[in-house]
């Protein structure tokens, strides 16, 4: 994958494991990707596919015991996972935050707003006065659009929509270069979710945010997503700008989940839904991961598994269905593609 | 065939023993298998009971000395070959008061968990089972009692029934009763709920099938473990009680009561009249502790949450 | 702040069935007895009409129910009668002993804290490890050590053969007892009185009784710590604090481990129960001034009413501190509505 100059995340051939009694769960194979400063990438798949395990990963936050077993995550020349302890801390909510799906329970029921803010600001600027501190809270309340009086009351005592908006205030109240979202409406109803949506996207053009949105929600990475990722069992399936997805999606998986999103303007009889379910991690199939509930299946799937190639400018896709060698019908294949 | 759906037959629980002993040993086989740690700790504990167990049964293998003999050897001498712990202040061999002493302890412990379990249980089933003012009356009064210090309560019943082996076991007995009460009564109440008894109730089932086929093996599995549990630490009620001097005949080897006469001569350096009976009691009750851990975890899975 | 309030009242008004059951228990078991405590205080032989006459001052011979309802007027007023034994007032002698029976409770409870919620915590932080494995062996087997025993091996090991603490008792007998006369708490007295030589004295006495008493008890907070820890380590708020760049040790005990502890507080009406029930044995043991050696002693002369009127103080003792515990929850917790 080509990168540019300004390309401030670069995840290279990552790939997580974690052990469990009965084997080894390859819970993310050779995922490779770039974000570029100020753009938003959306990483979306159904449950399970590995996209929030490696969005953890990004922050060396995956749950023990699972470890990374290769690859590297440059985030502006250095690779995270070589960093120290300390190092890491000082990476973690200031220059890369997260935020996570359930807003009541990401936060301290014990601790209030103010306390939340205060001792972020103060793990990350030691010396920062109080006042000067408190200062930077407001602002970013304003910002958020959360009264003041909020700021001494407890998680409990908010609405949802509100605590969603705290979150994203102490994630980018150091102000960070990347922010990455895992699920962050699922718990939301639709109508905080729209109100949410419209918060980041004024954020991301006020605080010049780049994102990562881990969602399984179509609906929200088509609003918010310059690119989009789409991920299958571990692996990168296919990855594109936003339009090239949903206007000409190349890989049968991606198909299939357009296809799911019921058109509430067409006349759909019936709801779309793919057969099957995803492989056994533990023991995936041999090929292809996607091979045994794919529609458009070839022999050479089932053995070995295509690699993520460019096909068109800024559109690659892991699908021997467009291999040239392969395929000699395919459509046409880009030259000179990394992959 | 008949033109009328008749009554679906649904057998009674047959208890054979040798499909019993059959099962019993399929399942011990395919827990050692499975579980690591925690089986290991069960052995252990069945272990220790049992050697005490035999040391209840068969004193004579263990020691030649008659605990109330005062004339085995000399006066408070130091452990030696001739007297593995010693002797007391009255010439009597320690370790034969040790081993004859696992009676007592044993007996009373034993005799109160039961007496306790054969209350308590029929009143938690009852009661979970009855519902109303009757089984809300019951649970405050049991509920009260049990946030009573146990001890106190055992001392209150063990002074005022006066001495006595039987006036004692019922004294610890008393205390465990709201034990076994509660938890088979919240066992009770949380599986009437469960769907697979209204899909008896649904066909038919009578309300003694319920409560035979359904509830009972269910709350078996927690009664168990909560029973070793619960010998554990009636041992150490009953240590406590005659260590206080409540309630056994002097004739009778004791190993709490050894410990409040060799408290006497601690300041001149006697250790081994102390040492061991204390180590005994603290072992015994390690043993049944282990033993229901450890039966709890192999179990966990088809426990509910006590 | 007026919620609060109605809670307290609420709460105090479901107290008082509990007390009524248990002062009731009380008097139910303090009459199980086979004869009667006259025969018993005068002895089998003594002529008919004595004893009748005896148990007409006590009395005895009312109907039952009369009986219980003189026993709980009786409570109403705070009068617990007279010894059957000695010549003084029930209270007198339960006055005189419950500060040293709560001062032993106490610090007691502080060593089981003390001892037990660090290294419930550190089992937590390191599940699973050799040191998780032993923590966890500690506390099952600690609980299994009869607290009697253990204070007769602490003093042949560290009074007797090291001769680092006093054997038993609360003070030297070279302290004058007018040293403590305002409250009757040794460690108040001599603080008060600014006695530094006293209250060392003091503290140095009351070392081996409450670690005796507060290491036994210290395996149920280890284990209750360790399982709160081990859910709350899981949380989202964790997980959260920990992408702020929020440092380990700050997430595991200021977010962690204040978490964990609110369930313990809950704990503490149980853990108290516990502890005056082995400060009874421990006082034995020490020969320490408290209400447990006071029971022991009058169980022996067999001094009913002082008997009834000692398990009396713990029953109230016990409902008081769970109230209180409740109230302190909710206080603590904010979640907790009030």
């Amino acid at each position: 994958m080509p990168t540019s100059e300004k390309t401030i995340l670069e995840v290279q051939d990552l790939s997580i494991a974690y052990p469990i009694s009965i084997g080894v769960v390859r819970a993310v194979e050779g995922v490779s990707f770039t974000l570029d400063d100020g753009e938003a990438l959306g990483v979306v798949g159904e449950s399970g596919c590995g996209k929030s395990t490696m969005g953890l990963s990004i922050l060396k936050l995956q749950r023990p015991p699972g470890r990374v077993t290769g690859g590297r995550i440059m985030y502006r020349g250095t690779d995270i996972l070589s960093l120290s302890g300390r190092e890491l801390l000082k990476l973690r909510g200031q220059k890369i935050s997260m935020i996570f799906q359930n807003p009541l329970t990401s936060l301290n029921p014990l601790f209030t707003v103010q306390q939340h803010f205060l001792e972020t600001i103060h793990f990350h600027d030691p010396g920062m006065p109080k006042d000067k501190a408190l200062a930077a809270v407001g602002k970013m309340l304003e910002t958020l659009g959360i009264e003041r009086k909020r700021l001494s009351e407890y998680p409990h005592q908010l609405s949802g929509g509100m605590r969603q908006r705290v979150m994203i205030g102490l994630a980018l109240i150091m102000n960070p270069d990347i922010l990455i979202a895992d699920e962050p409406t699922t718990s939301l109803d639709v109508i905080v979710e729209a109100g949410f949506t419209e918060l980041l996207l004024e954020l991301r053009r006020v605080y010049k945010l780049s994102l990562i949105l881990i969602t399984h929600n179509l609906g929200l990475v088509a609003e918010l997503a310059d690119r989009i990722a789409v991920m299958y069992a571990g692996r990168l399936m296919e990855i594109a700008t936003a339009q090239q997805i949903f206007d000409r999606p190349l890989h049968p998986y991606t198909q299939g989940l357009i296809a799911c999103v019921p058109n509430i303007q067409a006349d759909q009889k019936e709801l779309v839904t793919m057969p099957g379910s995803p492989p056994d991690l533990v023991a995936p199939p041999a090929g292809c991961r996607f091979a045994p509930r794919c529609p458009k299946v070839m022999p050479i799937c089932r053995e070995k598994a295509p690699a993520l190639l460019e096909h068109e400018r800024g559109h690659s896709a892991a699908c021997w269905l467009y291999d040239r060698s392969v395929s000699p019908g395919a459509g046409p294949a880009f030259d000179g593609a990394g992959g | 065939m008949s033109t009328q759906p008749s009554r679906p037959h649904i057998p009674a629980a047959r208890f054979s023993p040798a499909g019993g002993l059959a099962s019993a040993v399929g399942w011990f086989s395919r827990s050692r298998k499975k579980y690591g740690m925690e089986w290991w700790i069960m052995i252990a504990g069945l272990v220790v009971i049992l050697f005490v167990v035999t040391m209840t049964a068969f004193p004579g293998l263990f020691t030649r000395f008659n605990p109330n003999d005062q004339n085995a050897g000399g006066q408070m001498t130091r452990p030696s070959p001739a007297h593995v712990m010693g002797t007391d202040n009255l010439n009597r061999d320690v370790w034969a008061r040790v081993v004859y002493g696992a009676r007592t302890i044993l007996g009373v412990a034993f005799a109160a968990a039961l007496v306790s379990a054969l209350i308590g249980i029929p009143l938690g089933l009852l009661s979970g089972f009855a519902g109303g003012v009757f089984d809300r009356v019951l649970s405050l009064i049991m509920d009260s009692v049990y946030s009573f210090p146990g001890l106190i309560l055992a001392i209150a019943f063990a002074a005022m029934l006066g001495p006595g082996v039987i006036n004692i076991t019922l004294a610890v007995a008393v205390v465990y009763i709201p034990t076994y009460f509660r938890l088979v009564r919240g066992q009770t109440l949380s599986i009437k709920e469960e769907v697979y008894v209204e899909a008896a109730r649904a066909i038919g089932a009578r309300r003694g099938t319920i409560l035979g086929r359904y509830v009972f093996p269910n709350v078996i599995a927690t009664v168990v473990v909560v029973l070793s549990l619960n010998i554990a630490d009636a041992i150490l009620t009953e240590a406590a009680l005659s260590y206080i001097g409540l309630g056994l005949p002097a004739g009778l080897p004791d190993w709490g009561m050894d410990l409040s006469m060799g408290k006497k001569f601690l300041p001149s350096g006697v250790w081994w009249m102390i040492t061991f009976p204390g180590l005994m009691i603290m072992l015994l009750a390690l043993g049944f502790t282990m033993l229901g851990e450890g039966l709890a975890e192999i179990l966990n899975p088809r426990l509910l949450e006590r | 702040m007026r919620h609060l309030f109605s809670y307290v009242i609420t709460r105090l008004l479901l107290a008082i069935p509990m007390v009524f059951i248990l002062l009731t228990l009380v008097f139910v078991v303090l009459r199980i007895m086979p004869g009667d405590p006259v025969s018993a205080m005068l002895g089998a032989h003594a002529p008919e009409k004595v004893i009748e006459q005896k148990k007409e001052e006590l009395g005895l011979n009312k109907p039952i129910f009369i009986q219980y309802l003189d026993y709980l007027g009786q409570i109403g007023r705070l009068d617990l009668g007279d010894s059957m034994i000695m010549k003084q007032r029930v209270s007198e002698p339960i006055v005189d002993k419950l500060p040293a029976t709560l001062e032993l409770t106490f610090f007691g409870l502080l060593v089981s804290l003390g001892v037990g919620i660090p290294l419930g915590a550190v089992a937590a932080r390191r599940r699973r490890s050799g040191r998780d494995f032993g923590i966890r062996l500690y506390a099952n087997v600690v609980y299994c050590i009869p607290v009697f025993w253990l204070g007769l091996l602490m003093q042949l090991v560290f009074a007797v053969l090291l001769r680092w603490f006093p054997v038993s008792g609360r003070t030297s007998p070279r302290i004058s007892s007018s040293e403590f006369n305002w409250s009757g708490f040794y460690i108040v007295d001599t603080l008060r009185k600014a006695n530094l030589a006293a209250f060392g004295d003091v503290m140095w006495h009351i070392v081996l009784p409450a670690v005796t008493l507060g290491v036994v008890l210290s395996g149920i907070f280890v284990r209750l710590t360790r399982a709160n820890m081990l859910d709350v380590l899981k949380s989202d708020y964790i997980l959260a604090a920990r992408a702020r760049g929020v440092p380990e040790r700050r997430v595991v005990f200021n977010h962690g481990l204040r978490n964990a502890l609110i369930p313990i507080v809950t704990m503490l009406g149980l853990q108290f129960s516990l502890l005056l029930a082995g400060a009874i044995l421990t006082e034995s043991t020490f020969s320490w001034p408290g209400m447990g050696r006071l029971l022991v002693e009058r169980i022996y002369l067999r001094d009913y009413p002082v008997i009834q009127g000692v398990i009396i103080v713990y029953a109230l003792l016990v409902s008081a501190v769970s109230l209180v515990v409740d109230l302190l929850y909710a206080v603590i917790d904010p979640r907790v509505k009030y």
